[in-house]
């Protein structure tokens, strides 16, 4: 029988969203509860910045349209379960009718304007968005339930940053490919995941519009509002109509989109499963195809490893956006001799997390995206239970409302358990120990995933063969979770093909021929 | 003092260190394996993780709560060589009654000095509960020998001080001569006695953060009450994540031999804002045992009239300007 | 120098004088792990000239054999992608003397195969060489190309180089036997990733030569494995085997490829296809439509690190 430290729950009333750390790390030296008045403000960022309309029709052809279904479905905050507007739900005609849309502005308007004028349309949407930032970041955290801070200071930065990178290679396509020039390849379809939903827009619809192609964008069902707010940012920046079409819908519009035979290129990011079923509906139509999926990286930690940055990494590997990171350091693979002391730090750090109000400041924990994720992750944790994990979580308090989880560490995990091998997409840390960076490597590589991988050591030479042996897409050494719009990102083997940022970015969205 | 006190009161201290060496260490090893298993520092990472906690932002009262903490944990200070006693009287003043009208602000935890000035400022603050504290060891660059130093730390006391602030020998740390610096830090703390030691390590002038947490474990195991950042005449003097950093190794230090140290930021800390940043950070890594100045001290003196400025601001919802605060 | 061997069975009228000397016929088997095994399944086909006289009996792999070929050609990947490029580069550059040295016996095999005159022959035959060449020489430049140091906006030092995949399986286009079956496969090893090549089934027999060539080059066994028989029987299980990394889907019939790439993305693999109008229009001979790094990256992964800077 496992033993855990879990606390019970006390539930809070609804009205007090705010949950915090109770339990002080064990370094501390101290029972719960505290004999000085230090206590965080809740901070909230203000809603009011936010005008949501009560409804939101499609985006096609530069303007919003109500669907052809007549159909429409509301989206929430997980934080509180609230309900924030009512989108509409497109159909099978909607879908056509957006392609056909897309395809007359890439043979009238866009596929014939010179890479120079394409540029200037990226660059004041670039500029747009740095203008409109905060309000794009409290949007996100509304529809997402991800802290404001990481959206404020990581998503929406990163998302003006990729379309000013992205602005800057439209006129210049004939130096990224030595002796061949890059020619668009049409319409995009695009779908994209919920837990970076406008980053996500971003990375699939910057390139694609530097190269010239127009876009169709399906954006996750649970999070529509970010691209739909984007919408308005096309407006603003006067882009053609028809250049960039957003259709919201659920996952079978997605399908039917990239099923569409007008279409030429398919990018998808989501699951590895739906990457799949998206790869066998295209089979043979010679449609252009990149995938990011899944991930289950290992996050390996040597014993000259900086700790205290080691532990900072580790925290930041699987609690950056409640673990639902396609990269996520979901793996610990710490050194035999320095397990213990590390995952007592690492106990300590994890109680001095704050879970609770995602639009506080102070929150670094936010809530789980929505409620089939919620049963997904709670599964899994009771799976690594019932296989013999030993179950960590430091007491806090949830609100009443909303989809929480806890931060979640299992320690004494085998390479055979499920909490090892699946993707759990969520706040839950699973510690292996190794002895060799041998060992360490064939425990990392042993995975039909590859998107990302993590190495602590002060070594140098022992950093270079890491990065050399790792078979994954991103390996980040001392550090972890690390963007950047010129830096390329994709995976190795099953977590998919294809790179999104950097020079390696523009690939997917061209056809290279001779000059 | 006879030399055969000297003698015992070394022998203690340094078997006293040897004992936090060996708990440090796990095993009776020597001070190169000691050393060893002290590890290293990510600059980016440890850079990050401050900026990071200097975004907290705690509750009004608790606001209220900090600044009049802050000036509780202020070491005043006046080290400079045009010095005299009408300057530390007029400082002593300050240290204990930082507003003249307001009563209800409380005194600072000390006034730092030149041993020279220690006498005048015992004076002055006589019947107060605010502490003198010496620096010695020839501040600030510790350049003289080491019977000076001894001496110094001595005479210093026996004039009254209540606290020592020592610097450590930089040069014989960064030219490798670990046991060089340990053991004078031993030798000082054994004539200090019962007073109270801080080791300044002049963080500006080792050069890395693998270097201050070095440092940081070297001097607590040599018996360190406080470790402390700077002497103030050097930048970077004090910043936040070289505090991180000494914090960081306190707290390891405790864990692994039960001897809880102090830490004091000096110079370069200006603002409010800034000092309560270093409180969040304080109680982010240590928790709250360490949130009082017999664990954490200001080494500051500008400081002082911001952190009056804004309790004034939090209690009128006015912003105040200079000409309401003395200058002493 | 060995004479150039007969073509079996070259219309031979039935003459009052006997022959001056009986060939000695080779026999035409698959390659795999750097040996000549012959297929489990112990079956063949009759392979026929461009005008219809038969050549010879060629295997006609199994499955089974695929599997055992994915088998050999994974426990090569580790020791071959280790190497270093310009090692690779010397190696491959030697297949290009041997092939030099045997030009002979594959412009007799083409020209038959392909019923094309001698002086088409040699064209083929030159250009399968030089090509071999110009890829070998790619091996230690490929990675300045397409690698990159990334100017991101933190101090780290972040940079992009590229990785072989694994091991590839080539469907060898079916109508040139040799210059395209070099086109498609150089490219491959080049980047240091293995092989397992179904060659052309109308036309496989140079491709075999090919596999003798390299038997007796510096390529280590199982680096390339080779299999000839049905596309039919051969395709799927190669598609579809969950141990391959990628597939040059090149000489895949039009009538399979949605197949193929449905078995493909069972495990993800990259499949590099044939422009739109097929694989099999294109003018291998064209240095410029038939040559380009381009299908050196096809076969690569991105991978990309970061360290902060920092004392």
């Amino acid at each position: 029988m496992t033993t855990s430290r879990d606390h019970t729950v006390t539930k809070r009333p609804a009205s007090d969203a705010v949950g915090r750390g109770t339990a002080s790390p064990s370094s501390w030296g101290f029972g719960d509860g505290q004999a000085i008045p230090w206590e965080y403000a809740p901070a909230p960022e203000s809603r009011e910045i936010v005008k949501l309309q009560s409804r939101y029709g499609l985006f096609v052809g530069g303007k919003e349209i109500a669907p052809r279904s007549g159909q429409w479905f509301t989206t929430l905050d997980p934080a509180t379960e609230e309900p924030l507007a009512e989108v509409a739900r497109a159909g099978v005609e909607d879908v056509e009718n957006a392609v056909a849309v897309a395809r007359r502005a890439f043979r009238r308007s866009w596929g014939e304007l010179p890479g120079r004028e394409r540029a200037k349309y990226l660059f004041r949407i670039a500029r747009i968005l740095q203008e409109r930032s905060r309000e794009f970041a409290v949007l996100e955290t509304l529809d997402t339930g991800k802290p404001i801070k990481e959206s404020r200071d990581v998503d929406i930065p990163l998302v003006a940053a990729h379309f000013w990178y992205y602005a800057g290679w439209a006129d210049k396509l004939d130096y990224a490919f030595p002796g061949r020039t890059a020619q668009p390849l049409g319409v995009a379809a695009q779908v994209i995941p919920w837990n970076f939903p406008l980053l996500m827009l971003a990375w699939k619809i910057a390139p694609a519009l530097a190269a010239g192609n127009t876009v169709v964008l399906k954006p996750a069902s649970s999070t529509p509002l970010s691209a739909l707010l984007f919408a308005d940012v096309c407006r603003q920046a006067d882009l053609p109509p028809g250049v960039v079409n957003i259709v919201t819908g659920p996952g079978e519009i997605g399908l039917a989109l990239v099923k569409h035979p007008d279409v030429d290129k398919v990018a998808f990011t989501g699951s590895t499963a739906v990457g799949k079923q998206i790869g066998r509906a295209i089979a043979g139509s010679g449609k252009a195809l990149t995938l990011e999926l899944g991930g289950k990286a290992a996050n390996i930690v040597f014993d000259d490893a900086p700790l205290d940055q080691a532990i900072e990494g580790i925290v930041n590997g699987i609690f950056f956006n409640q673990g639902e990171v396609c990269c996520a350091g979901s793996r610990l693979l710490v050194q035999e001799s320095i397990a213990e002391p590390l995952v007592e730090k690492l106990k300590d750090r994890l109680a001095t997390l704050r879970v609770g109000d995602p639009l506080d400041k102070n929150t670094d924990v936010g809530a789980i995206n929505n409620a089939a994720q919620l049963a997904k992750i709670e599964e899994l944790i009771e799976a690594g239970v019932a296989e013999g994990a030993e179950l960590y979580q430091p007491a806090c308090d949830l609100p009443e409302r909303g989809y929480w989880v806890r931060p979640t560490l299992f320690t004494n995990v085998a390479q055979s358990h499920r909490i090892a091998q699946e993707e759990i997409f969520g706040p839950v840390l699973s510690v292996l120990t190794f002895r060799t960076p041998d060992e360490a490597v064939e425990k990392a590589n042993n995975t039909p995933y590859g998107l990302s991988a993590g190495v602590w050591t002060e070594k140098g030479s022992r950093i270079l063969k890491m990065v050399k042996e790792l078979r994954a897409g991103v390996v980040w050494a001392n550090t972890f979770n690390r963007f950047d719009p010129t830096s390329p990102f994709g995976g190795y083997k099953e977590s998919g093909f294809g790179r999104e940022g950097g020079l390696h970015g523009l690939l997917a969205y061209v056809r290279l021929e001779d000059r | 003092m006879s030399t055969t006190v000297d003698r015992i009161a070394r022998e203690r201290a340094e078997s006293e260190a040897h004992e936090l060496v060996r708990a440090w260490d796990g095993r009776a090893a020597g001070l190169g394996g000691f050393l060893g298993r002290i590890g290293n520092v990510d600059q980016v990472g440890v850079e990050e993780r401050a900026a990071g906690l200097a975004k907290r932002s705690i509750k009004r009262e608790s606001k209220l709560w900090a600044l009049d903490l802050a000036i509780r944990m202020i070491d005043l200070t006046t080290l400079e060589g045009k010095d005299t006693r009408g300057k530390i009287h007029a400082l002593c003043q300050k240290a204990k009654r930082p507003d003249p009208g307001d009563p209800t602000i409380p005194s600072v935890a000390a006034v730092c000095v030149y041993p020279a000035l220690v006498a005048d400022a015992k004076a002055a603050l006589a019947g107060s509960g605010v502490k003198v504290a010496s620096v010695a060891t020839g501040f600030p660059s510790g350049q003289t020998f080491l019977e000076i130093k001894l001496a110094e730390t001595s005479r210093a006391i026996e004039a009254g001080a209540d606290e020592v602030d020592m610097v450590i020998d930089r040069g014989a740390f960064l030219s490798g001569d670990y046991a060089a610096v340990f053991d004078e830090i031993v030798a000082v703390k054994a004539s200090c006695g019962q007073t109270h030691l801080k080791v300044i390590l002049e963080t500006g002038e080792l050069g890395t953060y693998d270097n201050v947490r070095r440092a940081s474990i070297l001097a607590m195991a040599a018996g360190a009450d406080f470790i402390k950042t700077s002497t103030g005449k050097v930048t970077p003097a004090a910043t936040l994540p070289v505090t991180l950093v000494m914090l960081e190794a306190i707290r390891d230090f405790e864990r692994r031999t039960g001897r809880a140290v102090g830490m004091k930021p000096a110079g370069g800390i200006r603002t409010s804002k800034e000092a309560i940043a270093y409180l969040v950070v304080l109680y982010e890594t240590l928790g709250p045992r360490w949130m009082t100045p017999d664990r954490f001290r200001f080494g500051a003196s500008s400081l002082l009239n911001d952190v009056l400025m804004q309790i004034r601001k939090e209690r009128d919802g006015r912003y105040s300007g200079v000409d309401y605060f003395t200058l002493d | 120098m060995a004479r150039p061997t007969r073509a079996v069975a070259k219309s031979a009228p039935q003459a009052a004088e006997a022959p001056e000397r009986v060939a000695v016929r080779k026999t035409y088997k698959i390659y795999i792990g750097g040996g000549f095994p012959r297929s489990e399944s112990g079956r063949s086909y009759v392979v026929r000239a461009a005008d219809g006289t038969p050549l010879a009996n060629a295997v006609r792999g199994s499955r089974k054999d695929v599997r055992d070929a994915v088998r050999a050609a994974r426990a090569a990947f580790p020791s071959w992608d280790a190497r270093t490029a310009m090692n690779r580069g010397q190696v491959l550059y030697r297949v290009a003397e041997l092939l030099e040295g045997r030009r002979d016996q594959f412009e007799a095999e083409v020209g038959q195969a392909e019923g094309l005159s001698a002086g088409e022959a040699r064209a083929q035959v030159d250009r399968a060489i030089d090509r071999w060449v110009w890829y070998a020489g790619w091996a230690d430049k490929i990675s300045q190309v397409l690698g990159t140091v990334n100017p991101v906006a933190a101090s780290y030092f972040d940079f992009t180089i590229p990785e072989a995949t694994g091991v590839v399986g080539v469907v060898a286009p079916e109508g040139s036997s040799l210059l395209g079956l070099v086109s498609r496969l150089a490219p491959v090893l080049v980047g240091g990733n293995t092989a397992v090549v179904v060659a052309s089934e109308s036309r496989p027999l140079p491709a075999v030569t090919l596999s003798e060539v390299l038997a007796t080059s510096d390529v280590p066994g199982g680096v390339v494995n080779l299999i000839t028989g049905l596309r039919k029987e051969l395709v799927p299980p190669l598609a579809a085997h969950m141990d391959v990394n990628a597939i040059d889907a090149w000489g895949v019939p039009a009538e399979m490829v949605a197949a193929v790439e449905e078995a493909a993305i069972e495990n993800v693999k990259r499949v590099a296809r044939a422009p739109r109008g097929g694989g099999e229009r294109i003018d291998w001979l064209d240095d410029r439509a038939a040559q380009r790094p381009e299908w050196i990256a096809a076969f690569l992964e991105m991978k990309t690190v970061w360290h902060p800077i920092g004392v």
